[in-house]
Formats: C-alpha cells, sequence, structure tokens
C-alpha cells in the first residue's frame, strides 16, 4: 500500500490498480469513433424522414456500443488484493527518527511552510505486448521510501494541496529499466506536466561502457535525486545528492566503536576497481605492507551477496578506506561509513551526498584521482586525533542519514524544504552535529565579540518593597556613578503606593517607579521597555556599601565582558559528596561559580531569556520559595553561553551577606539549605551542571601597587 | 441509387455493431483472463533494487569493459573545457606541488589600471602568497585590467583579449584567475567579457547561476570603487539591541530603470511600500534622457525618493531590500552588510558572494523575485532571537572577507588553494563562524576542536597541562643563573606537561647534565633559525594545546604559573600574561606611540612570560608576511608586539592580564641587563615604530584596551593566609 489514503479501516489497504494501455491500443479506438461519425452526417439531410428515423437509432445504437466500449476499456477492471502489495513495514518502525522533526520550528506551522508531498497511487506500467517497464518493478527499497514519506509530516493525500509529487514509478536502479518506455508512463502521470514540482529518486544512473551519472530517462523539469552525480550532470540547487543505499546495512549489524587507530590503515572493499588503480594500489601495498588491506572478490563463493557480505565483515577492522570505481556512486561509502571508517573519496567531479547541507570535510578525505600514489603519505600526515573526530563524525552521518531508505528519503525532502523556505531553514549546526556535540555545545546568542561603548550607559534596576529609607540612599549613591543613565524602581509592594514624587531624591538621571502588579521575586528580571541601554545594573534596595568607583568599575568590566554576569559578591556551588549532591556555599573560598544578582551588571537580553525562555518550572519555583532567583539567573547565562560569571572587586562586608532577602528574610541555616536546595532542582530542570568555576576575579590594572592613589582611574575601590 | 446508398449504409451499421460487439467481446475476454494472465502475476515479496540488473561490482564483464580511468580522465578534459572547466579537467595541478603561489603578470608600460584594478592587484602584491618567478606559481593572475568589461564604460579596456592571448605564460587560461566585476552591457546585460577566457578561472561580481562553472569560478561582492585596500571600515553594529528592532523593518532606496533589463522587480516595489515600516523607494532619474522614457509612476515616486536620507534608512532599519539592478549584483549588498542591515535578497539566479563557502542563511533572508508580495510578511515573522543572530553573523561576514579588497582578493585565494589542497581544506564551520577562514589556517589544522575558537560550539575543554617554552640566548655558565630557577619553579607546577628550551645561542647547547633534573619531559630545540622570531615557531614538540612562552631572565614563582594557566583555561583564545603595555594616539606626531608606563589600561602583555594557545605559532608563521618577519629579526626587538597585534586581530578582544609579584618589573630589567635588549637606548624607538609598521601592515589598529587585571579571589582580602590559594603572589 502505499498512499495511506485508505484509512477505511478493516481489511484496509485495498486500492485500486489500474493497467492502463497507453500508446496503440488508445490509439485505435479513437480512430475509429472518428471514422464513423465524420462520414454520418454527411447523408443524412438527404433522406427521407422515416429512414432518417432508421438511421440515426442505428447510429445511436453503434455510438452506444463504441461509448460502452470505451468505457469499459479504461474503467478499473482489475483490483489486487492489498496483500499482495504491501510489504513488510517493518524497516520503517524499527529505524529510529533520524530527522528531528524538531527543525520545523513554530514559525513554519504557523505560516503552513512545510512542503506537501504527494504520491501518486500504486499503478502497473506495461508496453502493449504487457511487459513491464521495468524487470524488477516496484523495488522493496521504493517502497520503504513511499511508506516513509507517507508516514512523515510531509505527506498530504490531497493533490490539489501538493507542491511535490512523488511517482510511484521505481527508478532507482536505472539497469532495471526500459528507458523510452519509463518516460512514456512517466508522461502519463495527470500532473506529470513535463515533470514540473515531480521528484525521482535514482540510486543507480547510466549503464556500460559510458555510466552517465544521471539518470538517462528524459525527465524534463523533474526535480532528480540522484546517486552518483557529478558535477557536470548535477543541477545545483535543484537536484539533490543522494547516497547509494546499501542493503547490507539493513542485515549487517555493526555497533558502534569508540574511534581509533585498527588493525589496518587503509582498506579497499571494492571489486569493481579497474586494473589500472589495482595495480596503484597493490604497489602501495607492497611499500607499505600491513597497513593496506586489499580486498578483491571471493572467487569460491557462488552468491553475490554473500560475497559481498563477507567483504563487509571484515570491513570492521579497518581506519580508512578507499572508494573509486566506474559509477561515482558506490553503495561502499555507506558500508564505510556504518563501520566508522572515513571514506577516502577518490572520485573527480563527484557531488557528495546530501553535499549541500553536509560538511563532508569533516568526515572524509578528498584526494584527486591523480593523487592515488600519494594516498599513503597524505592520509598518514593527518593526525590521529582528526582521525577519531573524523571517525565519529563519519558514523554520525550514517546513522543519519545514510542508515535507511526512510532517512535517506526524509532528508531529501527537507533539503528541498529549506531551499524552498530557505528563512526557516535547518543550520549547519543541526545538519553536522552529532547528538552529543547538540548537547554540549553552546550557541552563544551574543557570539560576536563586541565591546560596546561607554557612552549609552546603564540603567539601574533598584527592587524594592517597602523600605523607603534604604532605597532612597541607594538612590543617591548609584546616581554618583558616571556613566548611569536611567534608574529603574521596581515597587513590588501591591498593598502600599510609593511615595509622592517630591519626596524622592533629586538626581541628575531620569527615575521612574514602576509598580507591579504581584509580589514576585521574578519581577526584578522583567524586560521593561523602560531599559533602553543594553547594561543593567540589577541592585538591591539595601546595598548602600558599594562606591561609587566600584560601580563604575563594575560597569567597565562588563563593557568587556558583555555576555557575562558581572557581579560583586561571589558564590560557589560544591559537590557534597557524604550526600551525594550539590551544596551552596557562601564562606571566604578561592573559586567563584555564582555572582550575587543584589549587585550584578549584565546584558538585557538576559531579561528576555528569563522571563520568556526559562527551562521548565525553574520560574514558578523562585517566585513561590521568594528565593533563588539569582541563582537561577546564574544557571541561565552559564547554560547559554558556557562561561563563567565575572567577580569584581574585594570582598566586603554587606549589610546582607545574602542580599537577595527582602523584608530581611533571614540569613541563617535554612537559608543556606533552601539554596543547596535551588541548586540541586535547577540542575535537574536544566539536565546537567552548566555552572562554570572559576579562580579569578577583577580588579583595576593598577589595584593595590604601588602608585599614587590619585593617578588611578578607580582609587576607591575596596574600602570597607 | 437511393436503395443502393441505404443497402450500404445499413451494411455499414451492421459491421459497426458487429465491431463493437467484437469489442465487448475483448474486453470482457481481457478481463477475466487479468487476474492469473502473466500480465499481472501474483507479486512475489519485493526484491532489492539492485537485483534483476547487472551488479556492477561483480560483473566480470565490467571489468575488462569500462575504459581506463586515465583514459577517462582524458576524455573529459577534451569535452569539458572552456564553458564546462571544472578544476579536474581545466587546472594544472602539477604546478601547485609544492606551495600555493601566485604570479602577476607584469602590466605593459602606460596602461591604464583602474583604481579597482589596482588595489587588487596591490593586494595580491602584499600577501604571502605573491611570487615574482613564474616558474613556481600555481596562480597567475592578469596584468591588463578586466574589472570593467562593460563596452560604453569609460574604464573599458579595448583590445583585451588580444594581449591577453598575446601572453607567453596564457596557455589558454590554464591556471589563470581573471577578476572580473561587470561585464555586458545596455540593453540585455548578458554576461559578456568581450574575450574568450578559457579555461581560466572566473572571480565575478554578479555572476549568474546558470553561467557559473560550480567549483571552479569564484563568485566575488560587487565592491566600489573607493572600497579601501586594507582595514577597512569596521562594522557598524556597536551593541546588540534587544529586542533588535530598528525605526524601519525593510528598507531600500535605488534607481529604477525605464529602459533594458533589470528593472521587472524594482518596479513592484511600490506595492510593498506602505510609507510607515517599509520604505521602499525608486527613482527614475539615471542617465541623460530619463524623462524621455518616464512613465506615469516616475513624478510620485521620485517625490517620496525625495524625502528620505538613504544613510538614515540603512543604519535605522531590521532588513534592507537588495533587489537585483542590471546586473544581479548591486552595491546595496554591501552597504546592508556592513550596516548590520539584514539582506533581504530578491535576485533570482544570483550565485552569491562565496557561495561555495560562506552560509548565507545564517546572514541574510533569501527571497523570491517572483513572491515580492511575501516580502514584508516573511520578515515580519522573522523572531528576535534569530535577528540578533542574523545581524551579528552580517558584521562576522564583513568584518572576515568584504570589508577591503585585500580581504575579498585574498578569500578568493584561500578557496582557491583549499580546492587545489582538498585534504588540507576548511570546513564550513571554520568559514562560517569567528574568526572566519582567513584566521583558522588549515596549515595548523583542519580538525576544529584543535583550535582555541570552536570549543563552546563543539562543547570541548582545553587540555589540562601546558607546554613551557624557554627561550635561552645567553649561554650556560653558573649554577645560579636565573634559567635554571626558573625550570624548577616552572616545572613545579601540577600543570606542567612538558618544558622545552629553544637553544637560540651561538655556543652548543650545554650537555643534559647541566639542566636540572625535572619530573616533567625535558627537551632542548636549537633554534632552526636563530632569530626573534623563530621563538614563536611552531615546533613539533610541542604536544599540548597551551604554550608558556618564558625569556631566559623572567622570574616567575609556581604559584604565578598555576594562576595563569587556570585562567588561560577561560580565555583560550587570548594571550594570558603577567607585564603589560599599552598603545596610545600620539595626535601631535599623528602616529601610534608605545609606552610601558604604568597605566590604567593595557593592550598588550609581553611575551617573555605569557600563555597562549599552540594555535598563535603556526598563525604567526604562516599568515604574517616575510617581510614583517624579516623587520622582527633585524631588529632582534618586537616580536612580542607582534604577536600581540596578531592575536588581537584575531580575536577583536584585549590580551588578559593577571597579577604578578610587584618587583617583578624592576627584577627582569636588573636580572637581564648585561646582554638584554632593554636595556639598548634604542630599543624603546624602535618598538615605537614597530608598533606604527604593523598597524600599517594590517591597515588598522588591531589591538584593543582593557582595564582589568584578574587576580585570585581572595587577593590582598582581609582573610587568613591560610585560607589562601595562591599565598606566594601576595608575599613580597
Amino acid at each position: 500500500r502505499e498512499t495511506s489514503n485508505t484509512a477505511g479501516g478493516g481489511t484496509g489497504h485495498a486500492l485500486p490498480v489500474r493497467t492502463p494501455r497507453f500508446s496503440s491500443c488508445f490509439g485505435v479506438v479513437m480512430g475509429t469513433s472518428v471514422k464513423y461519425s465524420s462520414r454520418g452526417p454527411a447523408l443524412i439531410p438527404r433522406m427521407k424522414s422515416k429512414h432518417r428515423i432508421y438511421y440515426i437509432t442505428l447510429f445511436s445504437v453503434v455510438l452506444l456500443g463504441l461509448i460502452a466500449t470505451g468505457m469499459f476499456q479504461f474503467w478499473p477492471h482489475s483490483i489486487e488484493s492489498s496483500a499482495e502489495w504491501t510489504v513488510d513495514r517493518r524497516s520503517v518502525h524499527d529505524a529510529p527518527l533520524t530527522l528531528a522533526v524538531a527543525c520545523t520550528p513554530a514559525l513554519i506551522c504557523a505560516l503552513n511552510l512545510l512542503l506537501q508531498v504527494y504520491i501518486y497511487p500504486l499503478q502497473r506500467f506495461v508496453d502493449d505486448v504487457g511487459v513491464p517497464i521495468s524487470s524488477t518493478g516496484l523495488s522493496r527499497e521504493y517502497n520503504d521510501l513511499l511508506s516513509a514519506i507517507s508516514d512523515s509530516d510531509f505527506y498530504t493525500d490531497d493533490v490539489t494541496r501538493a507542491c511535490l509529487f512523488v511517482p510511484s514509478i521505481d527508478v532507482l536502479n536505472q539497469n532495471s529499466l526500459r528507458i523510452r518506455e519509463t518516460a512514456q508512463a512517466l508522461a502519463t502521470l495527470p500532473r506529470w506536466d513535463k515533470g514540473m514540482n515531480h521528484l525521482l529518486f535514482n540510486m543507480l544512473p547510466g549503464g556500460p561502457p559510458d555510466y552517465n551519472t544521471a539518470l538517462d530517462v528524459p525527465r524534463d523539469r523533474a526535480l532528480l535525486a540522484g546517486g552518483g552525480f557529478s558535477t557536470w550532470t548535477y543541477r545545483q540547487g535543484y537536484d539533490v545528492s543522494i547516497p547509494v543505499y546499501s542493503p547490507l546495512s539493513d542485515e549487517v549489524d555493526l555497533p558502534e566503536r569508540q574511534p581509533g587507530p585498527r588493525r589496518y590503515f587503509i582498506l579497499s572493499s571494492q571489486t569493481a576497481i579497474h586494473r589500472e588503480y589495482r595495480v596503484e594500489l597493490e604497489r602501495l601495498k607492497e611499500e607499505n605492507g600491513e597497513a593496506l588491506l586489499l580486498l578483491d572478490k571471493c572467487s569460491n563463493l557462488s552468491q553475490d551477496m554473500a560475497s559481498a557480505r563477507k567483504r563487509c565483515y571484515k570491513a570492521i577492522n579497518m581506519s580508512l578506506l578507499t572508494v573509486l570505481g566506474a559509477r561515482l556512486g558506490q553503495a561502499t561509502l555507506s558500508d564505510v561509513l556504518q563501520a566508522g571508517c572515513v571514506p577516502v573519496i577518490m572520485a573527480d567531479s563527484y557531488i557528495l551526498p546530501f553535499s549541500e547541507v553536509l560538511d563532508w570535510k569533516r568526515a572524509s578525505v578528498v584526494i584527486p584521482e591523480e593523487k592515488l600514489p600519494e594516498m599513503y603519505m597524505i592520509l598518514k600526515s593527518i593526525p590521529p586525533r582528526q582521525v577519531e573526530e573524523m571517525q565519529r563524525q563519519a558514523r554520525w552521518f550514517w546513522e543519519a542519514y545514510f542508515r535507511s531508505m526512510r532517512a535517506i528519503g526524509l532528508t531529501t525532502l527537507q533539503i528541498i524544504n529549506d531551499r524552498i523556505y530557505p528563512y526557516a531553514a535547518c543550520t549547519y549546526e543541526h545538519w553536522n552535529n552529532p547528538p552529543v556535540v547538540k548537547w554540549s555545545s553552546v550557541n552563544s546568542p551574543l557570539f560576536l565579540p563586541l565591546i560596546p561603548p561607554r557612552s549609552p550607559g546603564f540603567t539601574a534596576v533598584v527592587l524594592t518593597y517597602d523600605r523607603v529609607e534604604s532605597l532612597f540612599r541607594v538612590i543617591t549613591e548609584i546616581a554618583k556613578v558616571p556613566s548611569l543613565a536611567k534608574l529603574l524602581v521596581v515597587w513590588n509592594n501591591q498593598n502600599k503606593s510609593p511615595p509622592e514624587e517630591s519626596l524622592w531624591p533629586k538626581i541628575a538621571v531620569p527615575l521612574k517607579v514602576v509598580r507591579t502588579k504581584e509580589n514576585k521575586l521574578s519581577n526584578r528580571f522583567f524586560p521593561f521597555d523602560e531599559i533602553e541601554t543594553e547594561a543593567v545594573l540589577a541592585i538591591d534596595d539595601d546595598i548602600i556599601m558599594l562606591t561609587s568607583d566600584e560601580l563604575q568599575f563594575g560597569y567597565e568590566v562588563w563593557r568587556e565582558f558583555p555576555d557575562r554576569l558581572v557581579g560583586y559578591p561571589g558564590r560557589l556551588h560544591l559537590w557534597d559528596h557524604e550526600m551525594g549532591k550539590w551544596k551552596y556555599e557562601s564562606e571566604w573560598t578561592n573559586e567563584v561559580s555564582m555572582v550575587l544578582t543584589g549587585a550584578a551588571f549584565y546584558h538585557k537580553y538576559f531579561n528576555y531569556l528569563y522571563t520568556y525562555k526559562m527551562p521548565g518550572d525553574i520560574k514558578n519555583w523562585v517566585d513561590a520559595h521568594m528565593n533563588c532567583e539569582d541563582i537561577a539567573m546564574n544557571f541561565l547565562v552559564a547554560n547559554i553561553t558556557g562561561k563563567a560569571p565575572i567577580k569584581v572587586t574585594p570582598r566586603k562586608k554587606f549589610k546582607c551577606p545574602e542580599c537577595t532577602a527582602i523584608d530581611g528574610l533571614s540569613l541563617d541555616q535554612t537559608h543556606m539549605v533552601e539554596r543547596s536546595e535551588c541548586i540541586n532542582k535547577f540542575a535537574s530542570v536544566f539536565g546537567t551542571m552548566p555552572l562554570k568555576v572559576v579562580e579569578h576575579r577583577a580588579d583595576p590594572v593598577l589595584y593595590k601597587d604601588d602608585f599614587p592613589e590619585k593617578l588611578k582611574s578607580f582609587p576607591n575601590i575596596g574600602s570597607l | 441509387m437511393q436503395a443502393k446508398k441505404r443497402y450500404l449504409l445499413v451494411s455499414a451499421g451492421a459491421c459497426a455493431l458487429l465491431l463493437a460487439y467484437a469489442w465487448t467481446l475483448r474486453v470482457a475476454e481481457l478481463h477475466t483472463r487479468l487476474p492469473q494472465g502473466p500480465v499481472l502475476p501474483a507479486p512475489p515479496p519485493l526484491r532489492s533494487y539492485l537485483e534483476g540488473a547487472e551488479h556492477e561490482e561483480d560483473g566480470p564483464l565490467l571489468l575488462h569493459q569500462h575504459t581506463s580511468p586515465r583514459e577517462r580522465r582524458d576524455v573529459h578534459r577534451n569535452m569539458y573545457k572552456s564553458r564546462r572547466c571544472r578544476m579536474e579537467t581545466c587546472f594544472d595541478f602539477s604546478r601547485c606541488r609544492h606551495a600555493f603561489r601566485v604570479y602577476v603578470h607584469p602590466p605593459a608600460r602606460g596602461e591604464a589600471t583602474s583604481e579597482g584594478y589596482r588595489k587588487v592587484l596591490a593586494a595580491i602584491e602584499e600577501s604571502r602568497y605573491r611570487t615574482r618567478d613564474p616558474a613556481e606559481a600555481c596562480l597567475f593572475v592578469l596584468g591588463v585590467d578586466t574589472l570593467d568589461r562593460d563596452r560604453l564604460s569609460p574604464q573599458y579596456v579595448p583590445d583585451a583579449g588580444g594581449r591577453i592571448r598575446a601572453l607567453p605564460l596564457w596557455n589558454e587560461g590554464r591556471n589563470h584567475l581573471v577578476f572580473n566585476l561587470y561585464s555586458g552591457t545596455w540593453p540585455d546585460y548578458a554576461e559578456d567579457l568581450g574575450f574568450d577566457a578559457g579555461h581560466a578561472m572566473l572571480a565575478k561580481a554578479s555572476a549568474d547561476a546558470g553561467n557559473f562553472r560550480p567549483g571552479f569560478d569564484v563568485s566575488i561582492p560587487l565592491f566600489p570603487r573607493e572600497h579601501p585596500l586594507k582595514g577597512g571600515g569596521r562594522g557598524r553594529l556597536t551593541t546588540n539591541d534587544v529586542p533588535p528592532a530598528r525605526r524601519y523593518l525593510l528598507v531600500f532606496k535605488g534607481k529604477r530603470y525605464l529602459t533594458g533589463i533589470g528593472s521587472e522587480t524594482r518596479n513592484a516595489l511600490h506595492h510593498v511600500h506602505n510609507g510607515d515600516d517599509v520604505i521602499l523607494l525608486t527613482t527614475c532619474r539615471h542617465g541623460k534622457d530619463w524623462e524621455k522614457h518616464k512613465d506615469g509612476r516616475c513624478d510620485r515616486d521620485n517625490e517620496e525618493y525625495g524625502k528620505f536620507d538613504y544613510q538614515e534608512l540603512l543604519h535605522n532599519s531590521t532588513f534592507c531590500l537588495v533587489p537585483r539592478g542590471r546586473r544581479l549584483g548591486s552595491f546595496r549588498f554591501l552597504e546592508a552588510l556592513q550596516a548590520a542591515c539584514i539582506p533581504v535578497l530578491l535576485s533570482n539566479g544570483w550565485e552569491l558572494p562565496f557561495s561555495e563557502v560562506i552560509d548565507w542563511n545564517k546572514a541574510a533572508i533569501i527571497g523570491d523575485e517572483r513572491l515580492l508580495l511575501q516580502i514584508p510578511s516573511i520578515t515580519r515573522s522573522v523572531g528576535a532571537d534569530r535577528i540578533l543572530a542574523l545581524r551579528q553573523q552580517t558584521q562576522l561576514l564583513w568584518d572576515s572577507y568584504f570589508s577591503s579588497v585585500s580581504k575579498i582578493v585574498l578569500t578568493t585565494l584561500e578557496i582557491i588553494q583549499d580546492r587545489i589542497h582538498t585534504h588540507m581544506s576548511r570546513s564550513k564551520l571554520m568559514w562560517n563562524t569567528l574568526p572566519g577562514g582567513l584566521y583558522a589556517l588549515p596549515q595548523f589544522s583542519t580538525e576544529p576542536t584543535l583550535f582555541p575558537f570552536y570549543y563552546g560550539l563543539l562543547g570541548i575543554a582545553p587540555q589540562q597541562g601546558f607546554t613551557a617554552v624557554i627561550q635561552a640566548v645567553t649561554s650556560l655558565q653558573s649554577p645560579l643563573q636565573p634559567i635554571l630557577k626558573l625550570i624548577i619553579a616552572v616545572a613545579k607546577s601540577k600543570f606542567c606537561a612538558q618544558i622545552v628550551v629553544l637553544w637560540n645561542c651561538d655556543k652548543a647547547s650545554p650537555h643534559q647534565s647541566k639542566w636540572p633534573s625535572v619530573p616533567v619531559p625535558f627537551t632542548v630545540v636549537e633554534g632552526r633559525r636563530k632569530t626573534m622570531s623563530g621563538r614563536f615557531f611552531p615546533h613539533d614538540v610541542i604536544r599540548t594545546d597551551a604554550v608558556l612562552s618564558l625569556d631566559e631572565d623572567s622570574v616567575l614563582s609556581t604559584n604565578e604559573v598555576d594562576f595563569a594557566f587556570i585562567v588561560w583555561r577561560s580565555f583560550p583564545e587570548r594571550v594570558v600574561g603577567y607585564p603589560a603595555r599599552s598603545h596610545y594616539w600620539d595626535a601631535g606626531k599623528e602616529r601610534w606611540g608605545y609606552t610601558s608606563k604604568w597605566t590604567n589600561e593595557y593592550s598588550m602583555v609581553l611575551t617573555g612570560a605569557a600563555f597562549y594557545h599552540r594555535y598563535g605559532t603556526p598563525v604567526h608563521t604562516h599568515y604574517l608576511p616575510a617581510g614583517l618577519l624579516a623587520m622582527v629579526d633585524e631588529l632582534a626587538n618586537c616580536e612580542d608586539i607582534l604577536m600581540n597585534f596578531l592575536v588581537s586581530a584575531v580575536t577583536k578582544l584585549p590580551p588578559i592580564k593577571v597579577t604578578q609579584k610587584k618587583q617583578y618589573k624592576e627584577t627582569m630589567m636588573q636580572q637581564g641587563s648585561k646582554s638584554s635588549r632593554w636595556a639598548d637606548p634604542d630599543h624603546f624607538a624602535q618598538r615605537q615604530s614597530c608598533t606604527n609598521a604593523f598597524t600599517d601592515w594590517f591597515g588598522f589598529m588591531p589591538l584593543v584596551r582593557s582595564q582589568l587585571r584578574l587576580d585570585p579571589v581572595l587577593f590582598k582580602d582581609q582573610v587568613s593566609i591560610l585560607r589562601k590559594k595562591y599565598r606566594d603572589i601576595e608575599r613580597l
């Protein structure tokens, strides 16, 4: 079955299989009808009326007969039972999901930017003498491919909505096709229209002696997903280069192995290498001995499949492999990747499979054919560490894109989809990074090394509840900092209004008060529209001990590290071996992994991330516990940038050591326990411990140096 | 007559009836026969696609049937010429066996060369690939100006074809690279060079994908005459504003052509213009007689056009439309890129600049001319995170490949070099992430994990240990010499993996027994060139990612080394050192100044004691031209300044100074006073002029200032010394 428009349940997959006889038959029938009708009308006027009725009746009968005949001829008159056409589909479902659907972001769905693919119902094409156009008919692989597509999100059964059409005519192997007849068969497809928006899959193109590198079947404008394209036949940005599927990969189970050196250094497993090359390889083997392994046909085995399999089992032991041959595309490539070997590709002008999106340079070695004699030297010059990385990458390519017909088919569709909607395309990282790397890598959203100009200054955001007196002192102190651009007071008390305007301290920069709807700690990280500068200073309403020099210096440090949290009091997380969990530490330690946001500079982008992109229920946890918003922020920033925060200036006695306590929440033991709990909770939500430990803090260049204080930019630092 | 006719007709009718009956019968017969007939046999379980056809790999006949690879290559060479050229058919690899060298044909005397082409040639002249000997050249560049091949242009060089063919080394264009910005002319602007480029590669702007020879030609951006040779304007993005919205969503301001091709899309732009956040302005004013051809919209368009300032639009818009003009590429493209205005490309069939290596989806929105009306909704649907990333990527690409003629030319050469040494070429990762392909040298490695730049992207960390490389210039005489103390102090560090002494002294290196015994591998390497720049030679003995470069007279404690290494692990791409220096702009003398005074800022750290990534040495040796290295050797000075210039140019970040024992500077000055170059009075003046010479070569001042120093967390804190990990640093 293949088109899944059967939905009918019960017997299910019954599908009409039509057998149209194109060409000659068709022509004869039409010819007859024309002949008769053209002679009829010419005679009628000269006849008497009674005869005329007779003749009309006669002709009506004849015409009706003809119509009936025609109807009969083209009525679907042979219905095959589904069982014969439904081949086992297990492979489709057993294969792991290789192409993450996750790549189709919500944007795509919103704009309906998903390619809609329609598959023609299965038909069987024969010529007028009843010989099928293909010697194999529908192959197992093509059947797998079609069922994979029909199970995917790309599939539609509505021909009018479809953007891409996949014929159910199997052209995977050109050698089993009758070329002219196949072209005729394609042309009979109802929506063919010179192949517009049609996608053909072909793996073995061309034939002896010249081995064309693209399917020889005339295909007009149809897209070709072909194995073994050369640069001359590949229409860049139109065709898709696909691998030649190796049926062996289904039968042979090669578990993933640790990359590293193996018994043989180079292995050549192809048997159809031209004698000229074989001689060259033999010579290389003589020179370098055991490192090379050349495999030839097993002459004592009669069956093709068996010999192929035998080669493959041996293939487990090598680390590199060469690919040469008459056809550019070789199923061997797939075997090599499966074995976790680095393919050495010596096939000039070959367009590597999926080269549009896969970065083969990280998984293979490409050597011009002319350099075959130097191959050993070139391969030996590659450092072992690089070979290991390539092996890892090669195996990942196989797992994701070569493993099954399903993987090959869906990758092809995804590539076409990306071309049609390039602005929503999958990224390089998505295609090329193995899951392990995807998991551990960081793609900092602020990756450009910018040192922002000093002039915009920073916005201080003071979170307050009702400690007005302390708040006013903080405001007066911060107002002395030269780079302060704006002061924003977040009034978190719903029961009490902020003091009248006239009571606030008079400062040189704009001061705004924002009243919140709920008393939540997360409010301090809300991306208020009032924050216009990149730099934000989060500060509690009781931090009055920081001098203006210290704050200004903090801002200068932030400018050099705009993607980090730059804060004053530093804290540490530790692994408690006894309890087997994380512990929070605020003692005098030599290390720092967090800075408290009771006084910290950070990029305003992190406000946006904290409010809208915080993973899991961390935000709710923070608001419910009225604690740990700073730890959450440290987790968030470290997770997305992979970098540690920066603690500035020496430690000093803060009035409230934790600096997060609102309304004097406590600084005793329970508090510490709660903070430890936060770390454990957040680590489990993030699925990892993103915090990075460092042993440095930032001081002004001349801090504590024997140098006149008045010449220092920031003299007043570190005073208690 | 009548009866006869009637008879005939009746029989004809009867015939027809019979025929019809026969038909029905046949169909019925067919119907009944079908299920068990030979046409549709009960399908057996499906077979593999490889079966039922010749199995290529094992067909014994085939082994001898298909042509020999050598023959096939020859056939290809004859078949795929000129317009179908590929590297393997039109390029002579044997010329490039050794190194990649470029030879420029000397321009004929008195030949008028356009400013643009002069810059192209100058860029090659100054690069490390230039050669004066055609015999060792792998690639040839024409002396004849081929940039402008528009016959109507004043820059057009007539009879270029004749002159090119007359070149003795032309060889049908084999191994030649032809630069071209404009080809074809009014009205159809067909890509016509006006001469036969033969087997030569084209580095061409506005390349049409239809004529482009993939993997052979190089698509370059269209750059204006006044594009700087070196350095080039910085990208205009200074802050990463979030949300990254600007005043306008999408802007365009440009000409609309009333005659000739190239205006279909521009003519339709007014449908999308909304006067609010989508500002698409066209003018009909171009050429002399535009008024003759003007259409109904011209007056209205021209009026709107005058209302907006282009620069203002450019810098206040999130997206910039780049529709095709006369040719596929337009100046708008580079302008948008520099302004961090995300280009929205509307130019079907344009082979984008350096498309072979650059992933444009990361920096631009590639639209379809046929779907112009969808453009506003597409741009509106791009999320804030994506805009932030796209915008930063425009700057990355601008700064890496486009900001100067030199970068454009070098990128072209590097792409070609990568094709020649296929097994030593950069992956797309290296081309599309910081610091860009020009700084990620494949001579070092092609494996991204070995570079310091991709640790985060690949989720890995630098190795644990470091290699101390000590430069020895005085012979070993007394057992009290500072170098011995230094070796012992460094070897005590638990991160020290090996020690290498670079013996740059004229006397022979001392016997093994004279060196102190240390618990780590200890190697003495005879400097290949006993020169200043030799200290940064990429020696194979260095196995660790981190290198600690030391002068023989440096004084360091184990604590200081440990701490600096821990810091370096957080900043592996930068130089982490102890004594710092600064540069400043001397407005009076209009040149750069160099100072060793204690200041509140610094921009260099001395490499007499500094950590850097192993990658620093190959980039020093391979990236810098021989001229600069020779200058350093001649002066026996400035090698550390050059290193700082280089690393800052690559990272665009300042070095990092860590805390040191206060007397360090003075000690160093005294210790080395006998032979040290620091005592030389010329020394300082030399360093001053070095700074200026390096700036000239780079074309800009790469150094970046920093105001901070990294100290241990508890440095000088009022807490028991026993709590502190790095106690020695505080002790006097």
